[in-house]
């Protein structure tokens, strides 16, 4: 495929567009799908036949528009988004069309929830149909990656992602331009890209949101990098329990090999890659890229002690080079508007937007992509637009179960990675889950240890016996049964367990218990002296 | 398998196509998957214990995922466990004795936004309630069969 190719077919595309001069978009992402969109979407193409509107409307599926509580969601353009609509309302839709809008369906957009986003990750989700390539590329899609085929080396591919300051959005943050190079300059006899898509992290979907919205978009990511460090065999390691992503991404391999945009010498250059899956088993350990290599093996997944890293030797023994679905999803943009545009955007040391999962009792919950450097504040009670049922702010949970919960006097801080680094949580890979007042602070990091024990793989001692005790301190505790000496085994434990794990998830595990002893170490004071909890969940015996 | 080449590494693929297709994994079909790829049993028998996703048990009629996922255990998936629990007397993880009804639990769906959410057979249910969830039960596992 040459630019000029290319070139042709968005052209093509923008006239298809054009002569149809009304879009209905309907979200067919897995929020709204399970809320019965596709049948919405299925009654309006039966309107649109019976109305013989066929050749001027059409529907569409469209990926996730982000506002997943108030689903299903449907957009006839110039900012005319309707709520929770059904197929009987099929009929209004279209009698709104270049008339009124539906009041009754109407959902505003003019609110904090849409307009504090900045989209780079999310722009074509909700926009274009994700099994088309051809809106992709209409979008300016595989565009950046023409271009840097064929106008660039690898070096300067690699000198923009490092001028861009992107860190890897997995939750880590380390820098992505610097595992880039250090990936290109390793030595072995192949090469392999890796994409974690394995997002374990309860409350977290941004990850899927972006394979069902616009999979060329990780494609196109993971295609650049193999250019910039010289890989020719790439994996996207998927959860199977996301079969709306597999679809799509299947979907979507088979359409760029068509185009001639994965498969051997692309763009008539003398670059060849291909792509693909690896489907998950449901271990969350497996998102820890050591042990993910060994799943994508075929092996289970346990991780390994580093060093050597992946970049060194990975996959087989060869130089690997693993980054996270919204990472390369950030790419595209990047080579297409140059390092230096991305780096101006978020805070001095984290660069660009993040996507959140925001979820909990909030009015809002759903996708959203904010610059770095947005207050917790402006998240949780702009954005999400605050607590539902005049209940008061508790905490938010970032990072899932190695992050921590932040309380009410963190609301004012930025998020970025040092600031929740400083304050005992993590970025995370962006699940952002909001409780109020009827959520126990010892509950909860009692409910992120059990997952931590559960999903131990059980090949170090520190993760697999630590995260056992730490349960059954904190399960004595919920049980209103402890004593002072159990707080002080649980705080060595968890001293004892940061340290000493072999990897991530263990070195991690104490963090919920952590961030909740130092910012609500009164309700584990009540919990142990006056035998009650605080927020009245605990002592009943109910939860699991 | 002829797909993954034969090759020890695809053993997580094939051992999706085989519960793919039968449903789950016995020990028949482990050991035919472990000589085929060449790797020893106890590496098949490994992998498919390791990952929550494969069972080695025959599933109910019919199935239902609770997500505890940390959004739904916020907003109340505990209750929904205990309301199976009580009506069924089975814990996620078990069968009914009548092999009517399978109750499996989830990390997380990514379906928060409908938190709590429950899969009924493959479809996804968003801010069920435990009376929700017992009707669907009754249904599905009428007291009087």
């Amino acid at each position: 495929m040459t630019p000029e190719e290319l070139e042709h077919i968005a052209q093509t595309e923008h006239d298809a567009q054009a002569e149809i001069s009304q879009t209905v978009s309907v979200c067919v992402a897995a929020g709204c799908i399970s809320c019965q969109s596709q049948s919405v979407k299925d009654a309006l193409d039966r309107e649109i036949i019976s109305r013989g509107w066929g050749s001027r409307c059409r529907s569409k599926g469209v990926g996730c528009m982000g506002l997943c509580a108030e689903g299903p969601l449907v957009s006839t353009g110039n900012g005319t988004l309707y709520k929770g609509v059904t197929a009987a309302d099929a009929a209004s839709v279209l009698d709104g069309l270049g008339a009124e809008p539906v009041e009754r369906l109407l959902c505003p957009t003019d609110v904090p929830f849409f307009q504090r986003q900045k989209k780079i990750v999310l722009e074509n989700s909700g926009v274009i149909d994700p099994e088309r390539i051809e809106e992709y590329i209409a979008a300016s899609g595989y565009h950046g990656l023409i271009h840097a085929l064929t106008e660039m080396t690898s070096v300067e591919v690699i000198e923009q992602v490092v001028k861009s300051g992107l860190r890897g959005r997995g939750g880590a943050g380390y820098p992505t331009g610097l595992k880039w190079s250090t990936v290109s300059k390793a030595v072995g006899t192949q090469k392999f890209v890796i994409c974690n898509a394995d997002e374990g992290d309860p409350g977290a979907f941004m990850d899927r949101s972006v394979l069902e919205s616009d999979p060329h978009r990780v494609l196109e990511g993971m295609l650049i990098a193999a250019y910039a460090v010289g890989a020719s065999e790439g994996y996207i390691y998927v959860r199977a329990e996301y079969p709306l992503a597999i679809k799509r991404l299947k979907i979507a391999i088979r359409q760029a090999e068509r185009f001639g945009l994965l498969g051997p010498n692309i763009s008539g250059t003398r670059f060849s890659f291909r792509i693909d899956l690896r489907l998950g088993a449901g271990a969350f350990v497996c998102g820890e890229e050591t042990a993910l290599i060994a799943s994508v093996e075929g092996k289970r997944g346990t991780p390994r002690p580093r060093p050597p890293y992946p970049a060194q030797e990975g996959m087989l023994g060869q130089p690997t080079l693993i980054n996270n679905v919204e990472t390369f999803a950030n790419i595209p943009p990047i080579i297409r508007n140059g390092g230096e545009w991305y780096a101006a955007i978020g805070t001095e040391k984290s660069k660009g937007t993040k996507v959140f999962a925001l979820a909990g009792t909030v009015k809002n919950t759903g996708l959203v992509e904010v610059p770095m450097g947005i207050t917790l504040r402006e998240m949780v009670f702009e954005i999400g637009g605050g607590i539902p049922n005049e209940r008061q702010f508790k905490a938010v949970q970032t990072g899932g179960p190695s992050g921590g919960c932040l309380p009410s006097e963190c609301l004012d801080m930025p998020v970025d990675y040092e600031s929740l680094a400083r304050a005992g949580s993590i970025m995370g890979s962006g699940g952002m889950i909001v409780m109020d007042e009827s959520s126990c602070m010892v509950d909860v990091a009692k409910y992120f240890m059990d997952f931590c024990m559960t999903e131990s793989c059980g090949k170090c001692i520190p993760c697999r016996v630590g995260t056992y005790q730490m349960h059954r301190l904190l399960d004595t505790i919920t049980k209103l049964h402890a004593t002072p000496e159990d707080m002080a085994l649980l705080e060595e434990l968890c001293d004892l367990v940061k340290n000493t794990s072999l990897c991530g998830l263990g070195q991690s595990a104490p963090n919920p218990v952590l961030s909740t002893l130092r910012y609500f170490a009164g309700e584990y004071a009540a919990h142990i002296q006056q035998n009650r909890c605080l927020a009245g969940v605990c002592g009943k015996g109910a939860h699991v | 398998m002829r797909r993954v080449g034969q090759q020890s590494r695809g053993l997580i693929e094939t051992l999706h196509t085989v519960q793919e297709a039968f449903g789950y994994l016995d020990e028949t079909a482990l050991r035919y998957v472990a000589s085929s790829l060449r790797v020893p049993l106890s590496r098949a028998y490994g992998v498919a214990t390791f990952y929550h996703f494969f069972t080695l048990k025959p599933a109910g009629e019919h199935t239902c995922v609770i997500c505890l996922g940390t959004a739904c255990y916020i907003k109340g998936a505990g209750e929904l466990v205990d309301a199976v629990k009580q009506d069924l007397g089975i814990s996620p993880g078990e069968t009914t004795a009548n092999r009517r009804v399978s109750v499996l639990s989830a990390r997380c769906l990514g379906s928060c936004g409908l938190a709590p959410a429950v899969v009924y057979d493959n479809e996804v249910a968003g801010k069920v309630t435990p009376e929700q969830l017992r009707q669907q039960m009754a249904k599905w596992n009428p007291h009087d069969a």
